[in-house]
């Protein structure tokens, strides 16, 4: 896993990509609790999001929830595969299972999430 | 683990999609101990339970189970549904006497106990919450029987492999004293089993182990709910309220007015369930299918052409059927199969139609 990749107390993962650019998913912890997945909703494309708004929602047999953004920035792409093969999350969380691309607002922003130690330590708590 | 009605317990072990399957297909093992479970016992027990309950009991056979309500004539219509049940009778005791065994949702075990000991008589009922000291297993699904079967004794199997639906009958299973009925909340065939408490985690082991070859699953409640809501079976607290209409929901047959017989029967809202017999209700309990796997839940407004006409009581992804469904009630305008309606669902219209209940019926056992 990229030594860059920040989380959010969410759940969701982030990564600095070329250009500015970064992509957002959600944690293998988080694809495992919910388990059964059957529907996700994407946001549009040029959406202007604030940080801990919700970017879409993720549904599993049990219940709904939101996916939140987990920094300020506008969406720039969106992953359309993935809500009809929703198993991918299941299978490659970090990779083909990516949900959102964002331009983040400030850079800087990412420095504020948990690092993977400080992400597992929290879902292991 | 949720805590379900004082009851630490499993939404799922590992997969509610998963779980369902295994009991469509093979055998889901429930531990379904959460159910209030009581016996009524004495010479005046089956008059007793006939002056309280909607259904027939003073015919019962020994051994054959009803669906009923449970009613008390309180609230201002005269009418409050405190549970539905299932009522067996048992077993006459040695002597002759009659014993019933009542089963009650967990949610509604304490006031269900509270009315029926209001309305004990002086002599001639023994009424007991036997909860506590007992357990129950739920094995449901094409090979839930004979899966049984292969821990009692062949006198005891043969009894429980001839057991009719809503049927019941004493057999030692597993070593361990047992009461099996031909019931259940999934649709499939299959039976419960009341054991004594420090009984149940043996014999549960021993159902796993045996029905593990066949492909069984111990199953959460996630399935227990998407199994009934498939088999289009109301929940209390869901489908049916407090102050349902019986007859609007689909469960008219749970209730035996006999108002055509010589003497009537009499029990606690009797007056008001003939007086909603008499004047239907303006909404109905209908299924409601959608193309997508977007689940509607308890709440979600029904509309038809901008107007509401309707709310989702249950929904669900169905399992076997890989879309999504819900139970509602709608205007009876709208109650006709086919007709499209949208649900909202977190504000975005869902269209959907109405079809018959239930979803998902179990194929013909094979000869």
């Amino acid at each position: 896993m990229a030594a860059d990749m920040k989380f959010a107390k969410t759940h969701e993962w982030i990564r600095p990509e070329a250009g500015g650019l970064a992509t957002v998913g959600i944690s293998a912890y988080a694809v495992e609790a919910l388990t059964d997945l059957v529907f996700m909703q994407l946001p549009a494309v040029g959406r202007k999001v604030k940080a801990g708004e919700s970017i879409g929602e993720i549904e599993s047999v049990k219940a709904v929830s939101d996916m939140y953004a987990p920094v300020s920035g506008e969406i720039v792409e969106v992953n359309t595969a993935l809500p009809g093969q929703l198993e991918t999350l299941g299978k490659d969380p970090y990779g083909a299972g990516w949900i959102v691309r964002i331009r983040p607002d400030d850079q800087a922003e990412m420095g504020t999430l948990l690092d993977q130690a400080a992400y597992d330590a929290l879902v292991k708590s | 683990m949720v805590d379900f009605a004082g009851w630490w317990m499993p939404v799922q072990y590992a997969s509610i999609v998963d779980e369902h399957l295994a009991t469509r297909q093979a055998i889901g093992l429930f531990d379904v101990s959460h159910m209030g479970r009581l016996t009524v016992e004495g010479p005046a027990s089956l008059a007793w339970l006939e002056s309280l309950l909607t259904r027939r009991v003073a015919d019962l056979a020994v051994g054959q189970a009803r669906y009923t309500l449970v009613t008390s004539d309180e609230g201002p219509d005269g009418l409050t549904i405190l549970d539905d049940a299932l009522v067996t009778r048992e077993a006459d005791a040695p002597d002759g006497t009659p014993r019933l065994a009542m089963v009650v949702n967990a949610s509604n075990r304490d006031r269900v106990v509270a009315w029926l000991r209001s309305q004990l008589p002086a002599v001639g009922v023994s009424f007991a919450d036997r909860t506590a000291e007992t357990a129950m297993i739920a094995v449901q699904g094409p090979l839930a029987v004979a899966t049984v079967c292969v821990l009692c004794g062949d006198d005891d199997a043969g009894r429980i492999s001839g057991l009719g639906t809503y049927r019941a009958t004493r057999a030692i299973v597993a070593g361990q004293p047992a009461a099996v009925s031909r019931t259940g909340y999934t649709g499939e065939d299959g039976v419960e089993v009341v054991v004594a408490a420090d009984a149940a985690e043996a014999v549960w082991q021993a159902i796993h182990d045996a029905g593990r070859p066949r492909g069984l699953k111990p199953c959460g409640l996630g399935a227990r709910d998407t199994l009934r809501l498939e088999a289009g079976m109301p929940l209390y607290g869901h489908e049916l309220v407090a102050a349902s209409d019986p007859f609007a929901i689909g469960l008219g047959l749970a209730v035996n007015l006999d108002d055509a017989a010589a003497r009537p029967r009499r029990f606690p809202g009797r007056d008001a369930l003939a007086a909603m017999k008499q004047s239907p209700a303006p909404r109905v309990r209908v299924g409601l299918a959608f193309d997508s796997r977007r689940a509607a839940r308890e709440g979600s407004p029904v509309v038809a052409a901008g107007l509401p006409v309707g709310v989702v009581t249950s929904g669900s992804l169905a399992p076997s059927l890989g879309h999504a469904v819900a139970m509602a009630l709608v205007d009876r305008a709208v109650a006709v199969a086919d007709i499209p309606l949208d649900v909202l669902i977190r504000e975005a219209a869902q269209p959907a139609k109405v079809v018959p209940l239930p979803f998902f019926k179990r194929p013909a056992p094979r000869t």
